[in-house]
Formats: C-alpha cells, structure tokens, sequence
C-alpha cells in the first residue's frame, strides 16, 4: 500500500471514528447552552474551547462530522444509484436516441454552477439538511453518468464480452453481471473523490445558512458562526477550517491511493 | 538674532501653523454607515426606520420634532396654542422658511400634508397618528388650525414623528427619489446599494450646520462592518450591527463607543390566536421558560435592559414587571402540565437576520426545550418576514424587535400581527388617547404595562441597545435613539 493511501486510510477513519462515537458518547452535549462559558480557549474541560454560546466545540465538532458524513453519503448514493444505471443504459444502448437524451440531460444539469442550482434549490425548496442533500445528490447524478458509460463502452468492444453475447444473454444482464463489476474500481474512486466534494459542498451551504439548521451542528455553520469573532476568538474558525480539510485532504488522498492500488496495471507493474 | 526678536519669531510661526491647523482639522465631511438602505427616501409612506435615519430632520421637518434626549420641541412650528377643551390646536409657523427647491412652505404645505396622511387611499405607514384629526384649516399663510375630534394629549408628540414631515405639493411626485424637503440638507445623489449623499442647504432657515456633506453608506454583513470601520473606511456606524466587536472599538483610542437606549422592545412575539397559544397557561409558562440574562449575555454580549413588557425602561411611564416573568423552568413546566401538554409541543420560531433574533433565537429554542417545548427554527429573510409572519400571521413564535416609540398602542389592535383580542386593553388606550394631564397618562400607561404583562401576551425580552461606534473626533453624535435618526445639524469634528 502507498503512503497516501495509508494517510488518506488514517485521515478519513479519524473523521469516521468521530461521528460514529458521536452516537454513544460526547464529552458534553452537543446543543447545552452555557453562556457564562462562552467563548473559552482549549482546555483540558474542553478539548477544543468553547462557543459564543458557551458550548463545547469538541462535541459540536464531532456531531457535526456526523452531519457532514450523512449528507455527502446520501448525495453520492444518490449519484450513484441513479447516475450508474443511466450510464450502464447509455453505453449499451450507443448511439441510440436513448444514448442521447441520456447524455445530453447530463451535459445539461453539468452545465449549471453546480453550487449556485444547490443555492436556489434550497431557496426554492427550504433551507435544510434534506434539501441539501437533494441539491447535492443531483449533480453527483451526471458525474457518475458519464463516467461508468466512458468505461462501460471500452469494455463493450473486449472479447469476453463478445463471447458473452454469442452464449445469448441480453444486454441488461450483460451490463448487470460482466460490465459493472469491472467499472467497480473506478466508481469506488470516483466516489471517495465526490464524497470530499459533498463535505465541501454540505459546508458551502450551510456557510451561507442554507444547510443543517440549527441546532444541529454543522462545520460550515460554525465557521459563519465564528466570523466576527475571529479577531479575538480565532479558535471559533481555525477548529470547524481544520476539520473540514483534514476531512478533504484525507478523502482525496484516499481516493488517489486507492486508484493506485486497484489499478490492475499499476498493480502488475509493483509486483 | 536677539532674544526678543527670537521669540516673536517664534510666537508669529505658532501662529500661523494654529491657523493652519485649524484649517485643516476642522473637517466639513463625513461618512456615516448604517447596516440598512433605505426602498426609498419618503418617510410619509413607509414604514422603514432607514428612510427616517437618512432623511429626518436632516432633509425634512415637522411641525414639532424630536431632540436626542426624546423630548418634543418646536419644529417648523415656532408656537401653538390648544383651546381650552383639547380638540384644537392653532400652529403659528416659522416666517421665512423655503423648501430646497425655492418655494416658500406655509400653512397651504401643512394642509397638504396632513390631508395627504388622513386621505382614505393614504401610504402612511403610521395613520394612527393622524386618527383623530377631523380638519386641518388655513387661517393665514404662517398659522394653521388643526382640529380634532377629541382631545389627544400625544398630538405634540405625534407631529413628531419623521411620518408627520411637511411636505410640498409641488414636489410630491419624485419625493421617493428626489426629496425637497425644509432641512439643513439638501438630497444630493444616490448610487443604489452604496450610499447616499446629502449637501448642506445654503437657504436653510436655523442654524448653519458644521458638516458640508454627509454620505451615508450601507453596510449590511457584520464582518464587512468591522472591517470598514477597523480600516477607518467611515466615520461613524450608526448602529454597529456585531455587539461582540465592541469590546475592541473601546480598547482602541482611534475610536469613540456610544452605548445608548433605543425604543426597542425585542420580544418573543407570540401568535395569541394558534393553538396553543391562545391559552394564557401556555403563554404563561413560555415566559418562565426564558432565561433574559442568558439572551442578552448570549446574543448581544450582555448589551440590552431586560424588560417585564413593552414599554422603554428610560420612560418615567416605565414599570418594572421583569419579576413577573422570572426564569423558573419548573414553574413552566407545571403550568403546561395544567394546561394538558405535560409532554410539551411542538412549533415553529421564524428568525429574521438581526443578530439579537438570530443568536436569541437559538438561545431561546434551548430554553424551550429544557422545558419540552420544540421550536424549529426557521431562519427567514426581512421581506418573507413581513409576508409571512407580519402580514400573514402565519407562524407560532418569532422575535423581533418593535423599534417605533411609544407603541405600547398596538396591543389595542387585535389584526395586529400577533393578534392580542382584548376589551380591557383597547378601552385603556381609548382612555389614554383622550387624557391630557401627565400623571392621569402616567398610571393609564402604568395599567397598561401590568395588563399586558399579566396576560403574557408576548415574551419580553430586553430593551435593544443602541451601539454606536464612531471615530474619537466625531462629536454630538446623539447617543440614544427617541426615533429613528441621525441628526446631521449638531455632529461636528473636533479640532
């Protein structure tokens, strides 16, 4: 195993770890108030300090892991599930009016600022953690299109595939049982590297107050939270900044050193 | 060079750098922020307190106007006299008063404007200060006779008001853009979401005004306030919308705090018609559920009076009822059992974007909670608050702070959005609106204030403070807010 896959490994099991703790155990609660506690420096009672309302950021940092963790599984399982079968269809069916309105609606929602349409479907729609994970699951929708079709279509010219059609079976069992599980690799990539980019999105729209309402805790709510404090509290920012991009920098490096080692070229070339 | 020669030498060159000196330190400018931008710049039909803080008693005046300790005096009225039974007010005008565009204001402009605010079709964002009004008449061009249908001891103080300025018929039309009003300023010109600047008015009938020109500029996100404040961008905030930041303004001597009273009653408004709200016991135990000090140490960083209803502590009128309501989450919980919700309820809390609403807000849902009430929190730009919560009533709790003076006379007005229904009440404020000896006004207020307390229409919460942040040599800047405003003609810089 490479360095970075080993550091991304470390890195995103930490955050991981941390909300799934979260479910048993915080140090304080997450949502107790207390105001004459307020905005105090880490500390061996609190581990990371305290809030502007005196809660402890520890606990709100971990929950808050678990928060950003559901949404971005949620948006690229939504991805995923509508993403992967759209781009198994179109590349059974190339160059088929279907391959078109397949591939064209996705070139249409890619198109769009993505974090722009997530904004005003939360405007639209209401401020929330579900809406959020809808805004941020529909773009996940074309990334994964596309990129189970591009590989899909390669793997349609291959030999075993050929053998497969002459022993009769269809083109959806063929995609289902010899196509998807040779694009697994690269979705398993690609899906580390979405994950990162829903975190970033989840803390984008819960930045400008469109995520996780309160009080459900939320990093990039806490750091809008922080911001006219940060001349004199920079820990109120530094703390939910730090987590998001350990959070980030762990998926990404996950995802790059996973796709080292599933790729079987790469993984030839090592042995 | 001899001695005595030396020393005139030096006396002559002290001279002229004072002279110097005060050429250059005695500035004729300056840059005001406020966190809000006027829709537009008439006071007579809005109800936005940034039109009033641009426009009042700078560009227009009223009868009688509003100083910076709150007290009423003359304002294009020079005197009056009231008839013996209350009803009729004669208005002596000051002579030789222009409006900026030349034409000479007199008893026909004051007509004009009153017409203008009783009219079926009137925009006035504040009829109930005209309400008892039957006729306005012309006696002469400087005297005008006001008669009402019957006596009104706030008359004076309602004239006040910056929606009872006297405008001109000739420039009615463009007023929303164009304003031409009396005042020691002139409009100058306005760039949409920057800023708007007002000239000093060279015909103006009172006192020169140190200031030249002023620019308002409008600075809504709080961080960006710090940061052109901090950068010395403006010269003043009016009302510095991060109380957190204080602390800091102090400790630097670039700067000057204003910490003052404004006429805001920030209250947990409740919707008295929605189940279950309706039931006094439910209202009641709200009140104990709320911890005021937490609130105001929490979200305004312990800047705010707590008050016991809706009524400014600075008032004489003021009766503190704060114990009436203590913070006693038991006591809060018993009452909900009694009145059938011993497992709590479940409602809705609409946030507008002031911090003292938002942060409050998530405060106040914590307290709620301990108690078994869940509030979900629903954070709501100003205009769907108006649509929604002000002009739709539809919602359960909401905060916000009620900035008008002396408006206690809403809860006289069951459509008013937090619609409060009650015969004793709008008998009191009938009485009161006919009352003229002050101490008889005082005690009607007094009941007024145990009245609405007692029946815990609404969770008082504190008396908003006004934080005024401006640099060292700013002075005469008005500390408290009577109304909304920023009084151009007394700021002047230090030398």
């Amino acid at each position: 195993m490479s360095r970075n896959l080993i550091l991304g490994l470390c890195l995103s099991s930490l955050v991981l770890l941390a909300a799934l703790i979260s479910f048993v155990w915080t140090p304080y609660s997450h949502a107790a108030l207390n105001i004459p506690a307020k905005l105090q420096t880490p500390s061996l009672q609190h581990w990371f300090g305290t809030d502007h309302f005196g809660r402890d950021m520890f606990s709100m940092i971990m929950v808050g892991a678990r928060t950003s963790i559901a949404v971005a599984t949620v948006a690229v399982g939504i991805g995923m599930t509508l993403g992967v079968p759209l781009g198994l269809t179109a590349a059974a069916r190339k160059g088929s009016w279907l391959d078109e309105v397949i591939m064209r609606g996705n070139d249409m929602v890619f198109a769009f600022p993505s974090l722009v349409i997530a904004i005003l479907i939360t405007a639209v729609f209401g401020a929330g953690a579900i809406n959020a994970i809808i805004a941020i699951g529909i773009f996940n929708i074309p990334v994964f299109a596309r990129i189970t079709r591009g590989a899909a279509l390669s793997l349609w010219e291959r030999e075993f595939i050929l053998a497969a059609r002459v022993s009769g079976k269809g083109a959806a069992r063929i995609s289902a049982e010899h196509i998807l599980p040779n694009v697994a690799n690269l979705l398993i990539v690609q899906g580390t590297i979405q994950f990162s980019l829903g975190i970033l999105a989840e803390a984008g729209l819960s930045y400008v107050g469109l995520g996780a309402q309160p009080p459900t805790p939320s990093w990039g709510r806490m750091l809008a939270d922080a911001q006219t404090m940060v001349s004199f509290a920079p820990h109120l920012a530094l703390i939910p900044g730090f987590a998001i991009i350990v959070t980030v920098l762990g998926l990404n490096l996950l995802g790059d050193g996973l796709r080292d080692w599933l790729d079987p070229r790469i993984r030839v070339a090592r042995a | 060079m001899t001695k005595q020669t030396f020393r005139t030498f030096a006396s002559v060159l002290a001279l002229g750098a004072s002279v110097l000196a005060g050429q250059a330190f005695a500035k004729s400018d300056i840059k005001i922020a406020m966190q809000l931008e006027p829709p537009h710049l008439d006071p007579t039909s809005a109800a936005a307190q940034a039109i009033d803080s641009v426009v009042y008693t700078n560009v227009f005046e009223g009868l009688t106007r509003f100083m910076g300790d709150g007290s009423v005096v003359p304002g294009l009225a020079e005197s009056w006299e009231i008839s013996d039974d209350g009803t009729v007010y004669t208005f002596k005008l000051r002579d030789g008063v222009t409006f900026h565009d030349g034409t000479v204001m007199d008893a026909e402009d004051v007509k004009f404007s009153l017409d203008r605010a009783i009219a079926e079709d009137s925009a006035n964002a504040q009829k109930a200060l005209f309400a008892g009004i039957e006729s306005v008449e012309v006696v002469d061009p400087l005297t005008a006779k006001v008669t009402l249908s019957e006596p009104n001891g706030n008359f004076l103080f309602n004239m006040a008001w910056g929606d009872a300025v006297i405008v001109a018929p000739e420039s009615i039309d463009n007023i929303k853009t164009n304003p031409v009003g009396t005042g020691a300023f002139t409009f100058g010109n306005w760039v949409q979401g920057d800023s708007i600047t007002l000239n000093r008015n060279p015909n103006y009938w009172g006192d020169e005004p140190a200031l030249e020109t002023a620019a308002f500029k409008f600075i809504s996100d709080p961080t960006a306030a710090f940061a052109a404040m901090m950068a010395e961008d403006v010269d003043v905030f009016d009302n510095f919308p991060a109380p957190e930041n204080l602390p800091q303004f102090e400790a630097d001597p670039r700067f000057q705090v204003l910490v003052g009273s404004t006429e805001g009653e920030t209250i947990l408004s409740t919707n008295n018609m929605q189940p279950p709200f309706d039931d006094i016991r439910v209202r009641q135990a709200l009140a104990h559920a709320i911890d005021r000090k937490a609130i105001i140490d929490g979200a305004m960083f312990g800047y705010g009076t707590p008050i016991g209803t809706h009524f400014a502590p600075h008032n004489p009128a003021y009766v503190d009822l704060t114990g009436e309501s203590a913070y006693d989450p038991e006591k809060a919980k018993e009452l909900l059992a009694e009145a059938g919700f011993a497992d709590g309820f479940e409602t809705t809390l609409h946030l507008p974007p002031p911090s003292y609403a938002r942060r409050g807000g998530e405060i106040i849902a914590a307290q709620l909670a301990e108690v078994g009430i869940t509030a979900e929190i629903i954070n709501v730009e100003w205009a769907q608050w108006l649509e929604s919560v002000f002009n739709g009533k539809d919602f359960g709790l909401t905060i916000v702070s009620h900035t008008e003076p002396m408006d206690i006379g809403i809860y006289a007005r069951p459509d008013y959005y937090f619609q409060y229904d009650s015969t004793d009440m709008q008998a009191l404020m009938d009485t009161l609106n006919t009352t003229t000896d002050p101490e008889e006004r005082a005690k009607l207020l007094g009941d007024a204030q145990r009245l609405i307390s007692n029946d815990y229409v609404n969770g008082y919460l504190f008396q908003l403070a006004k934080l005024g942040v401006a640099k060292a040599g700013v002075q005469g800047l008005w500390k408290n807010a009577p109304t909304a405003a920023i009084d151009l003609t007394v700021i002047h810089w230090s030398e």
